[in-house]
């Protein structure tokens, strides 16, 4: 009992990141925009979180370094995610392939601008990532829950966010009734790259020293799966990504079950997506997605 | 006046061309990349020096040729050409099959696995694990396409799923293969290799292989089956419109599986070449190789036809080649994800240019009734 009480630290830490993603991916689903990119997003957080805290231990600057490196990933995340929005917004893209695209532009963009900034093909390492409290939990824990209840409590307590899901549900009765369905896409999206580029800055600040090309190896694609597994709410997304980062964690942790050693620690790396795939099946029929999500709004079309 | 309508037909053919717009969108996103460089302090022309090797062989610099490096660029363009063909087979049904990469890396298994463990009967051997991983892949694929036809789950969420759980289910198998360690397997018995003492002697020893042959057949036979053939013909409607299809008497649900499982064997035969042609021995993957993912760019760039998807693989396969040399010069080899990436965006903008024409369509029209209005 006592060794499962002190797993939870280890894996509010990798849920942490996973939940943030995907509730911003579920809010930019909710508005009617797919967003495939989160993996590309969080890679871009992670790698400016990384090297801006290098940077800044460098420079002295001390223990707000941290805080400042997680908000300039979540900048730069919530920059790259304008490129999504204009492509699925103004430009009636398909989101699929915009998406793809930015998540092979930020396989080449983060390691790039590591090859520039330190001639590596990886970020230097910081001396001292962030740190845990007494219960030897990362703030970036407390961070995921209040996103889950802002994000709750946004999306059905607010006007704002009774709108949003209109443009997710059915764009043109949103319009009719004077909602600005563009703007409140944009905000969506703008908002999902913030919360992906966070993700990766918590992501990089609390399991590794530096950012490498592995560091996010399919935490965006899993909180994907958590999206939908999920069903698009804020309660079961944050189940899924429990449930997900949790399979996660036992891959690492297996070793300390004698029981579970005898299973390849894949399995548990497998587990989240089979979940997922089996899920879809099991709930095919009953459509939980937003009706609108994936489709461009065309103003003035039926 | 006549001359402005001129120019406006000329733009609208420009448009209209998918062909063209390739071509302009890769020259963007090579741009792009041109300037980026020049932004860091690198000198963009060392980029193009290291194209250039890799694509003639012809070292700039010191005037020497190896036509080893025009051999590695066919080798890795084989790969990334079979891979566009999966992601193009699937886009003529409209489907998106972002799975190439799981169907790529369970081909590259199974023939692993029948290389180390099968009979070495010499040609038998490799034909096995070749036919080994076309199936695979097409099994793979089918898979999606069935969930996707019978139970409406999403072929980009299912395949995404389907590409790690290939992933880590390579590395279990892989790890109980006959001397296995953390990365590789033991070496494959010879009956297994691909390797093709010609190529070899002509290209100087270069990687080029037997694969490259296969993927000359499977262009020809993708080619055949889109635009000759009942089935294609059934596969192109689908994908025009799926209600109509089904209406004309189409069996919707079959195209959409069979051409997934068709789709998967393309990428599973690019895993099963990559696999016994560029290594001596099996590999445990810790990462993706990416080839199923840049596959979606190649049949992008390549429009989904035979013809183009070969071509932009061989680009490719070119820029592949090309990052040890460019690592060389001093120009960081991620530059290549960048243009592919920036390739793929600007493909996703493209888009935007139907409304450009279509806005512009209307302000003709427009000009064309004030102008009668006036002449009234």
């Amino acid at each position: 009992m006592s060794t499962i009480l002190g797993m939870i630290p280890s894996i509010l830490m990798i849920v942490s990141p996973i939940l943030i993603t995907a509730i911003g991916g579920m809010i930019c689903e909710k508005s009617g925009v797919v967003n495939i990119a989160l993996e590309g997003l969080m890679g871009i957080g992670a790698c400016t979180a990384a090297s801006a805290h290098v940077l800044m231990e460098a420079a002295g600057v001390g223990g707000g370094s941290v805080w400042i490196a997680l908000l300039l990933g979540a900048l730069v995340g919530g920059l790259f995610s304008v490129i999504h929005a204009v492509a699925a917004i103004n430009l009636n893209a398909d989101q699929t392939i915009s998406g793809t695209g930015i998540n092979l532009l930020a396989d080449g963009v983060t390691i790039f601008a590591a090859q520039i900034l330190f001639s590596a093909d990886r970020t230097k390492e910081f001396r001292m990532g962030m740190q845990t409290d007494a219960l030897g939990i990362y703030p970036t824990a407390y961070i995921a829950i209040a996103v889950v209840i802002l994000s709750w409590f946004v999306l059905y307590k607010l006007p704002f966010g009774m709108h949003l899901r209109a443009c997710g549900e059915h764009p043109s009765a949103a319009d009719s009734v004077g909602i600005n369905v563009r703007k409140i896409r944009y905000i969506a999206v703008i908002t999902s790259g913030i919360l992906a580029g966070l993700a990766g800055g918590c992501c990089v600040l609390t399991q590794t020293i530096q950012y490498t090309s592995n560091t996010i190896n399919g935490k965006g694609f899993i909180a994907l799966a958590a999206v939908s597994f999920g069903r698009w709410r804020p309660a079961g997304v944050a189940g899924a990504a429990l449930l997900f980062g949790t399979a996660q964690a036992f891959s690492i942790i297996a070793t300390n079950f004698p029981s579970l050693k005898v299973l390849p620690s894949e399995v548990f790396n497998i587990l989240p997506y089979v979940v997922t795939l089996v899920a879809l099946v099991l709930f095919s029929g009953k459509n939980y997605a937003p009706t609108a999500s994936g489709r461009p709004y065309v103003k003035g079309a039926s | 006046m006549k001359k402005l309508d001129q120019n406006k037909t000329f733009l609208n053919r420009v448009l209209d061309s998918d062909g063209i717009i390739s071509v302009l969108v890769v020259l963007l996103g090579f741009l792009c990349g041109t300037i980026l460089i020049a932004m860091v302090g690198r000198n963009p022309l060392n980029m193009y020096k290291a194209i250039l090797q890799s694509l003639t062989g012809y070292n700039i610099d010191n005037g020497k040729m190896n036509v080893r490096y025009i051999g590695e660029t066919l080798n890795y363009s084989v790969p990334f050409i079979l891979c566009g063909l999966s992601m193009a087979f699937a886009a003529r049904v409209g489907l998106f099959n972002i799975g190439g990469e799981g169907q790529y890396i369970m081909g590259l298994t199974v023939a692993q696995v029948i290389a180390l463990l099968g009979p070495q009967v010499p040609v038998l051997h490799w034909l096995l694990a070749i036919f080994g991983a076309i199936a695979i892949g097409a099994v793979w694929g089918g898979v999606v396409g069935i969930l996707k036809a019978k139970y409406e789950v999403s072929e980009v969420v299912s395949t995404i799923m389907l590409n790690y759980i290939s992933l880590y289910l390579s590395r279990i198998i892989c790890l109980h293969l006959p001397g296995a360690t953390t990365y590789k397997t033991a070496n494959y018995p010879q009956t297994a290799l691909l390797t093709n003492s010609f190529f070899e002697r002509i290209t100087n020893n270069s990687l080029l292989n037997d694969g490259f042959f296969m993927m000359v057949i499977a262009v020809v036979l993708y080619w055949f089956i889109m635009e000759k053939t009942k089935l294609g013909y059934g596969m192109r409607a689908t994908g025009f419109n799926k209600e109509a299809a089904r209406c004309s008497g189409i069996p919707v649900v079959k195209s959409i599986a069979l051409s997934m499982a068709i789709a998967g064997a393309f990428a599973g035969l690019a895993g099963g070449i990559v696999a016994l042609g560029s290594f001596k021995y099996g590999r445990v993957l810790s990462g993706m190789d990416n080839y199923g993912f840049n596959g979606i760019a190649v049949a992008l760039v390549g429009n989904s036809t035979a013809l183009g998807t070969m071509l932009a693989g061989f680009l490719f396969g070119m820029l592949k080649n090309a990052q040890a040399l460019m690592q060389s010069k001093q120009i960081p080899k991620e530059i290549t994800f960048i243009i592919q990436g920036l390739i793929v965006v600007f493909i996703a903008l493209r888009s935007g240019l139907k409304l450009y024409q279509q806005w512009l369509n209307k302000r003709q029209l427009q000009k064309e009734i004030m102008k009668e209005g006036v002449a009234k």
